[in-house]
């Protein structure tokens, strides 16, 4: 429906800001430098494209109708689900689940494989550097369970401490929920390792993808995770899309999670019998225009190619370690020997707000605070890090401007 | 230089003043007019640096909150950095105190301590605090900030207006 028209290979990073309409605004008078990748990624003109044809072309809700657009927009809807299937190379296109993010994700697993197989004295396992969206559901459920949550400690690189994973299973142990890549480090953590050891155990494993789909080639099969949680708009994709892929035969036990329109089969005053996979999970009228252009993004990505988009960011994420450890007061926190496109530090005696407020300021975006990982930063005893994130449109001349914007900054806190 | 020669002779007369007030001579300036003071101050800067390299100056020139008043009941929790805020009140007026873990948001702290502390219950809940948009601070008070400010201004509203309810009780 779409053409990509993009010209970009050899990987040619000038090219790719072209597509990117936003990188030519100014923020208080300067070049924008988005280094909030983590948080969320800008979108492409293609994108941007996409969501704006389907509403002008074919908006219609979806599976239902007979009429043409509503054929259009079923097809455009169901294109997404299989272009997910081959990015994250699930086996099944009904183990592909849209949900609105990777919370809704976890949340969707917690509430319907958890509550039906969680019970009273079990245990599950997360890490000390999770996303507090792979903490606190499992914390509700715990509670509502009277289960138990237990934690695999991280050690001063902000690496798993992998050999405390194996002393916390038990045979108690039912479930295990990890981050693949860590938001606020980069850490990308040995999930196909965790997850034979799980197994091994009759554990179910669910992996967050949330960092990890953007930079990393995701094969469901060979990392033979039961579940996986992505989001849309971390891979260029809008904003309230998301997936939770599962194991069909694990997604075929689990109760739905929502009751509404779509996921039945059949209702009436006395029973509803469920639609199948993957309606099932899909109550009511899903968010059609943005999952529609999230295959655009998908797409996008695949054209210009994972392999390229690493090791430029690889590149990127080096030269920004190297540069800032020169400044005099920098500590970089998460220097694990595989990480994502993740700078974090803290300059001695700053607090990471004052930083953020004044690199702003020098129209450079990063994030600062506890990333939503209050555990993880309360391991390394500080209020939070400045993260500088990497996207496959930075340059080195912006980590420049990053470098200097802190050492401007930290002569004004001084 | 001379400009920030200007602003220290500035905070020598602030001081005065308030020096003068604890006397009990009465010459406290209204809140209006120490809104105008900092509006005035800000207006010498023409850019963006100097006048963050003042709030940060005064951040740090703000008298730390004794540790024993940072408890958790005197916190107001921002999702980055954290405000405490004690209330005091004599002779019918509302002295604040308050400190931060962060120099930007304690800079901005204290300017508010400057405009609010030592006036009537009724006075604080009459304050406009249109200054802050002035200086051109307002970004800071924004919910997507959550430095706590916000929260601060709010608590300090809430504190005069918890006085002014039991003056009314008492009277």
């Amino acid at each position: 429906m779409i053409s990509t028209s993009t010209d970009i290979k050899p990987f040619d990073v000038g090219a790719i800001r072209k597509e990117f309409p936003v990188l030519e605004r100014k923020v208080k008078g300067k070049d924008l430098v988005y280094f909030d990748n983590a948080a969320t990624a800008q979108k492409p003109q293609v994108v941007i494209d996409a969501l704006v044809n389907y509403y002008h072309q074919y908006n219609a809700n979806i599976h239902r109708g007979i009429h043409s657009l509503a054929e259009e927009a079923t097809a455009a809807f169901e294109a997404t689900r299989d272009t997910v299937k081959e990015f994250i190379n699930a086996r099944y296109r009904e183990e592909i689940i849209f949900t609105r993010g990777v919370t809704e994700g976890v949340n969707l697993v917690a509430a319907t494989y958890g509550r039906q197989n969680i019970k009273e004295g079990d245990e599950i396992i997360i890490s000390g550097m999770e996303h507090h969206s792979n903490i606190v559901p499992w914390q509700m459920l715990c509670l509502e369970k009277k289960a138990k949550l237990k934690i695999i400690p991280v050690d001063d690189n902000g690496e798993l401490m992998m050999s405390e994973f194996q002393k916390l299973i038990s045979p108690k142990t039912k479930l295990v929920s990890i981050v693949h890549a860590s938001n606020s480090l980069g850490t990308i953590n040995p999930v196909k390792e965790i997850i034979d050891i799980a197994h091994q155990y009759n554990i179910v494993v669910l992996v967050d993808g949330a960092q990890s789909s953007v930079h990393l080639d995701i094969d469901v099969q060979d990392m033979d995770c039961d579940f996986f949680v992505l989001s849309s708009h971390k891979i260029y994709g809008p904003t309230g899309v998301g997936v939770l892929y599962g194991k069909k035969e694990l997604l075929e036990e689990m109760p739905p999670y929502m009751g509404g329109g779509e996921m039945i089969k059949e209702v009436t005053f006395d029973k509803t019998t469920y639609n199948e996979l993957p309606y099932k999970f899909e109550a009511g009228t899903p968010n059609i225009a943005d999952t529609v252009a999230f295959k655009a993004a998908l797409d996008f990505v695949n054209e210009v190619g994972k392999d390229n988009i690493r090791k430029h960011e690889e590149m990127l994420t080096k030269y920004a370690m190297d540069k800032l450890l020169k400044i005099d007061g920098v500590r970089l926190i998460g220097t694990a020997k595989h990480k994502t496109s993740v700078v974090s530090f803290i300059v001695e005696g700053m607090h990471p707000q004052d930083m953020g407020i004044l690199l702003d300021n020098y129209g450079i975006a990063v994030r600062t605070g506890h990333h939503c990982c209050q555990p993880l930063m309360n391991r390394f005893e500080i209020p939070g890090t400045v993260r500088a994130s990497f996207a496959m449109y930075n340059t080195k001349e912006e980590v420049d401007e990053l470098v200097k914007g802190v050492e401007k900054a930290i002569k004004l806190l001084k | 230089m001379s400009r920030y020669l200007d602003m220290t002779i500035q905070r020598v007369i602030i001081k005065f003043k308030s020096k003068y007030f604890e006397r009990g001579m009465n010459v406290v300036q209204t809140i209006q007019e120490t809104e105008d003071e900092i509006a005035e101050e800000f207006a010498l800067f023409d850019n963006w640096e100097d006048k963050y390299e003042y709030i940060i100056d005064l951040g740090k020139k703000l008298q730390p909150l004794d540790s024993k008043f940072k408890v958790e009941e005197n916190k107001i929790k921002g999702c980055q950095s954290q405000v405490w805020l004690v209330a005091d009140e004599s002779d019918g007026r509302i002295y604040f105190k308050a400190d931060s873990d962060a120099v930007i948001v304690r800079g901005l702290v204290s300017m508010l301590i400057r405009v609010l502390s030592g006036h009537t219950s009724q006075e604080i809940l009459d304050a406009k605090l249109e200054f802050i948009d002035k200086i051109g601070m307002k970004n800071h008070l924004a919910q997507t900030r959550s430095n706590g400010l916000l929260s601060m201004v709010k608590q300090m509203k809430n504190y005069a207006l918890a006085y002014k309810m039991k003056e009314q009780l008492n009277g």
